[in-house]
């Protein structure tokens, strides 16, 4: 554990915040569902997203992918969901985890509290490495197979991540719908308060470690995590610039190992490395490398 | 590299496949009924 660190919002804002602050702006640009507490119904809900974005947000405009995907594995016709898979591929393909570390609203949350001064932990490796995998687990059970064999006596199956895990609904869907309208606060039950001590623990976790629900358990980051090695957009390490330093894997806030993997399944192209390196020795798709 | 740019470019191909199998199959309205209707699950009612 490192002592505690004042980690303030600088201004001008970096290039990666602006963008979240665009992205997380244009997917919930429904303004007017804020004060009415209703939901968007136009036509651009047939269209996922690339972020995990509740499409029970007051502002959401698009449908998240995580839940479309769960709807079509466990909807009455519990077919293979070809239209959600192939924008979830082309996402991944197009940005990989560039989604997660410039467009996610619920990783600038993240970020946002991170800032937050604190005692900030660094998990160790032994720990850090094997509690990666549960996101592939949560994509594998809660997304996939749970929804897909776990039928009820209505043929359909609950979004069992939605249900009991997604902090994203919570904060983004159920919290705002609650405020503005008395009769889903009457709804609310066990459930209700299950969901908010998730988001609860999730927030209080990232205030202390960067990241926590990336980390360990977005299934959409775990998806996109696949095409990270071979999506467009990519980092690169000149190894004749690099002073071997460290500076780099001091500030990833995702762990990465850079001067050895730089386009690990976990780097969120945030480029915090390619702020931090002396040399300019790293490009990505926010900065190109600096001449020496 | 060019495995891996071969293997970029048949990935967006065939995701751009898998879409246009998906809309014949008119999916993109099944996302569409699910998105407009508040998710009783994902706020919390369930």
């Amino acid at each position: 554990m490192s002592g505690m660190r004042r980690n303030r919002i600088k201004w001008p804002l970096s290039r990666q915040r602006t963008i979240q602050l665009i992205s997380a702006a244009l997917v919930n640009g429904y303004i007017a569902g804020f004060q009415k507490g209703r939901i968007f119904t136009g036509g651009t809900k047939a269209v996922c997203v690339p972020v995990l974005n509740c499409y029970s947000c007051p502002g959401a405009l698009g449908a998240c992918p995580i839940g479309a995907l769960q709807t079509a594995v466990g909807g009455v016709k519990h077919h293979f969901p070809f239209y959600v898979l192939g924008l979830l591929m082309l996402f991944g393909v197009l940005l990989g985890r560039a989604v997660c570390g410039l467009l996610c609203p619920f990783g600038l949350v993240q970020d946002l509290l991170h800032k937050i001064p604190s005692p900030k932990v660094r998990v160790p490796k032994g720990l850090d490495r094997p509690a990666r995998g549960i996101k592939y687990v949560v994509l594998l059970v809660f997304v996939i197979l749970l929804p897909a064999f776990a039928v009820t006596e209505t043929r359909v199956t609950p979004p069992y991540f939605c249900q009991y895990i997604c902090p994203a609904g919570t904060l983004g869907g159920g919290i705002p719908l609650m405020l503005a309208d008395p009769a889903l606060r009457q709804l609310a039950g066990w459930l209700f308060n299950w969901k908010v001590l998730v988001l609860v623990v999730i927030a209080a976790a990232s205030v202390l470690i960067h990241r926590p629900f990336c980390r360990y358990l977005c299934p959409l980051g775990a998806f996109y995590a696949l095409f990270n090695r071979f999506s467009f957009f990519q980092m690169s390490l000149d190894a004749h610039k690099c002073v071997g330093c460290g500076a780099c894997e001091r500030v990833c806030p995702m762990a990465v190992e850079v001067t050895k993997d730089i386009n690990s399944p976990e780097c969120i192209r945030c480029g915090a490395c390619q702020t931090a390196c002396p040399t300019g020795a790293i490009a990505g798709p926010l900065k190109k490398q600096s001449p020496r | 590299m060019r495995s891996k740019r071969a293997l970029r470019y048949g990935l967006l191909g065939l995701s751009a496949a898998l879409i246009g199998v998906g809309l014949l199959r008119q999916e993109h309205l099944e996302v569409l009924g699910k998105a407009v209707r508040i998710c009783l699950e994902c706020v919390g009612i369930g």
